[in-house]
């Protein structure tokens, strides 16, 4: 009845996009109107497509009516089929959060920031649901450009951060697209599933081997892999907070999943596990992720910048989870991908509404914030547990997973980076929630004279409703968690 | 080796000119070098894919002059080059071009805010006031 749904989680946002300037010049407010309305019809564009391909298999859309392999085709499978909801119901659910925090730190410029908003959703969608190489490459950008430009409007500091987001943004990009060059050289198609089938006579070919290096090298790039993750932190403190709350859950999965996509699903699982020590390589890059982004964030005293160092880390496990090449660590992988988009995205919008109400991220200023914002905090202590992995939260469950697969591969140093970095987690949001506590007894003045101080100060209603709706979601997660496992992640496995 | 070199020298210029865009970018203090260098980058692949689409000798456009030829079913391909790489590449331009606009207007953001752009000067700037760079 509905007709053909997959094409329009994409076209929505982008018609919107332009829209919302020419919406924004006769009211401000109705440019965040459109954008809601565009996010929630894209959302359930994107459910509907999700039943139907749960229910019919796989869905391909010729774009223009050009069969295949000429043409650009959509394809939704389970895989991206639940991406696309987590990232387009984020993506509504950050958007309903943001209107206050823009209208506080980016005041007289609301049109803007929803018009880049709406591109950066689109961006995102579009990377998901192509089946494409090089229009992948065109969304990447899409989503890299209204990236930069809603970074580079934050805070003091934030331009400087963004130029360097900006140049190893790019390289990567190209690298990127330098790997796409060499699979047509040696292919002659675009399109991926059309590649794969000619791919299997070429795995012995030097260009594939270059193709693979480059394609790699650029992704890791973006998703912040750990050496190469020196633009993340600053880009992502820096950022207005509502941009930070859309971009660093959403950015770093959206580039693991073009992995998983370009090993499993172009490349195919034969040349990932038998003829290149790739899966090693990318356990120990895991390895080394995990270890560093831990390290790292013991160091700050900037509560936005240590979320960022735990991203890096969180990078780390999915790499790793899927360098081990079974299919338990793989599922946790799949699965770590939608519960770390949702836990990030719970820490950074808590980040965002301190920042609302405290006009500052650094950990210092955090005192007596659990009298000030009881609702908040306790959102907060959900989301602390989940990325520790205390069992009902979701973060639990795709840890187990991982660290089942890792038992089973036989890993061990991978193993003990886990298990040492839930306990690193486990001190640091200590450390966050002690520092929220600590105010009513190291400063008795307070108690008595100064009443006005432990007054409560909860955030707006905006606000609190998106932060608290992904705080239930992830203890929903982790309840419903053998069913998506079951209905979903499995059919998205790879065959091994 | 030499011969091969000769052969090949579309792909040995590519290189040239990505790895002087990628020393540029890296290398180089002054922020408009290194947009300049990323530039050069671009520039390199969008030769490279444009040097894939050509067929040795007596190629032309790919305009097709007889067009009962063409719905006679039937094209000799070799007489034409590749258009998919350029069509990739109009494209793959427009990113680029996008790409340098905003690299130049966070660029002028900097300028306004240190009068500077030379990053080392930027550094000493944040150092003095304090801030962590």
């Amino acid at each position: 009845m509905l007709g053909e749904t997959s094409i329009l989680i994409v076209i929505i946002p982008l018609i919107s996009a332009a829209l919302t300037p020419l919406v924004g010049l006769a009211r401000e407010g109705l440019s965040y109107l459109c954008t809601i309305t565009a996010l929630t019809l894209s959302t359930l564009a994107s459910v509907h497509t999700l039943f139907r391909v749960l229910t019919e298999g796989t869905v391909h859309y010729g774009l223009g009516g050009w069969p295949p392999p000429f043409g650009i085709e959509l394809v939704v499978d389970p895989l991206n089929g639940m991406m696309l909801v987590l990232v387009s119901a984020v993506g509504l659910i950050v958007a309903v959060y943001s209107y206050r925090g823009v209208e506080q730190e980016l005041t007289g410029r609301m049109v803007y920031f929803y018009t880049l908003y709406l591109l950066q959703v689109t961006g995102f969608l579009g990377i998901l649901i192509t089946g494409d190489l090089f229009n992948l490459y065109v969304f990447l950008e899409i989503a890299s450009l209204a990236g930069y430009a809603l970074i580079a409007v934050g805070e003091d500091g934030a331009p400087m951060a963004c130029f360097r987001y900006i140049v190893m943004g790019t390289v990567g990009a190209c690298f990127y697209l330098l790997g796409v060059g060499y699979i047509y050289i040696s292919t002659g198609s675009l399109n991926m599933a059309d590649v794969h089938l000619l791919m299997k006579g070429l795995y012995d070919s030097k260009v594939i081997a270059t193709a693979i290096a480059f394609i790699l090298t650029g992704l890791a790039i973006k998703m912040a892999l750990f050496p190469l993750h020196v633009w993340l932190p600053d880009a992502y403190t820096k950022a207005p907070s509502a941009a930070s709350a859309l971009i660093a859950p959403l950015m770093t999965k959206i580039s693991i999943y073009v992995m998983i996509r370009i090993l499993f699903s172009v490349f195919g699982i034969s040349l990932f596990v038998e003829l290149f020590p790739l899966n090693r390589i990318m356990v120990w890059a895991g390895f080394a992720a995990i270890c560093g982004g831990a390290v790292m964030a013991l160091a700050q005293t900037d509560f936005k910048r240590m979320l960022c160092y735990i991203l890096v880390a969180e990078v780390g496990y999915m790499i790793g989870g899927l360098g081990l090449a079974n299919a338990i660590a793989i599922r946790g992988a799949i699965l770590h991908i939608l519960n770390d988009a949702v836990m990030t995205a719970g820490l950074f919008t808590v980040a965002g509404i301190i920042m609302h109400r405290m006009k500052s991220h650094r950990l210092a200023d955090f005192e007596g914030l659990f009298q000030k914002m009881p609702f908040t905090m306790s959102a907060f202590v959900v989301c602390a547990l989940s990325m520790i992995g205390v069992p009902p939260t979701c973060g639990f469950f795709s840890k187990w997973y991982l660290i089942h697969g890792a038992i089973l591969a036989r890993q061990w140093p991978f193993v003990a980076a886990l298990l040492g970095s839930s306990l690193i987690n486990g001190i640091l949001f200590f450390r966050v929630i002690e520092v929220g506590y600590v105010f009513q007894f190291s400063t008795p003045a307070h108690t008595h004279a100064g009443e006005g101080m432990n007054r409560m100060e909860e955030a707006p209603l905006s606000m609190l409703i998106p932060t608290v709706g992904i705080a239930v979601a992830i203890i929903l997660i982790g309840f419903y968690n053998q069913a998506i496992v079951k209905h979903i992640i499995d059919f998205a496995l790879p065959k091994l | 080796m030499f011969e091969s070199l000769l052969h090949h020298y579309n792909y040995w210029m590519f290189i040239g000119l990505m790895m002087i865009g990628f020393y540029a970018m890296m290398a180089k203090k002054n922020l408009i070098k290194k947009i300049i260098g990323m530039n050069i980058f671009q520039s390199a692949i969008i030769l490279f894919f444009i040097s894939t689409s050509v067929k040795g000798g007596g190629v032309t456009v790919p305009i097709l002059e007889h067009p009962e030829g063409a719905q006679g079913g039937f094209v000799d391909v070799m007489k034409y080059a590749n258009p998919l790489p350029h069509v990739l590449m109009l494209t793959a331009i427009v990113v680029m071009v996008a790409t340098l606009g905003v690299a130049l207007a966070v660029v002028m953001m900097i300028y306004k805010r240190y009068h500077t752009l030379e990053e080392d000067e930027i550094a000493l700037i944040r150092r003095k006031q304090g801030l962590k760079c």
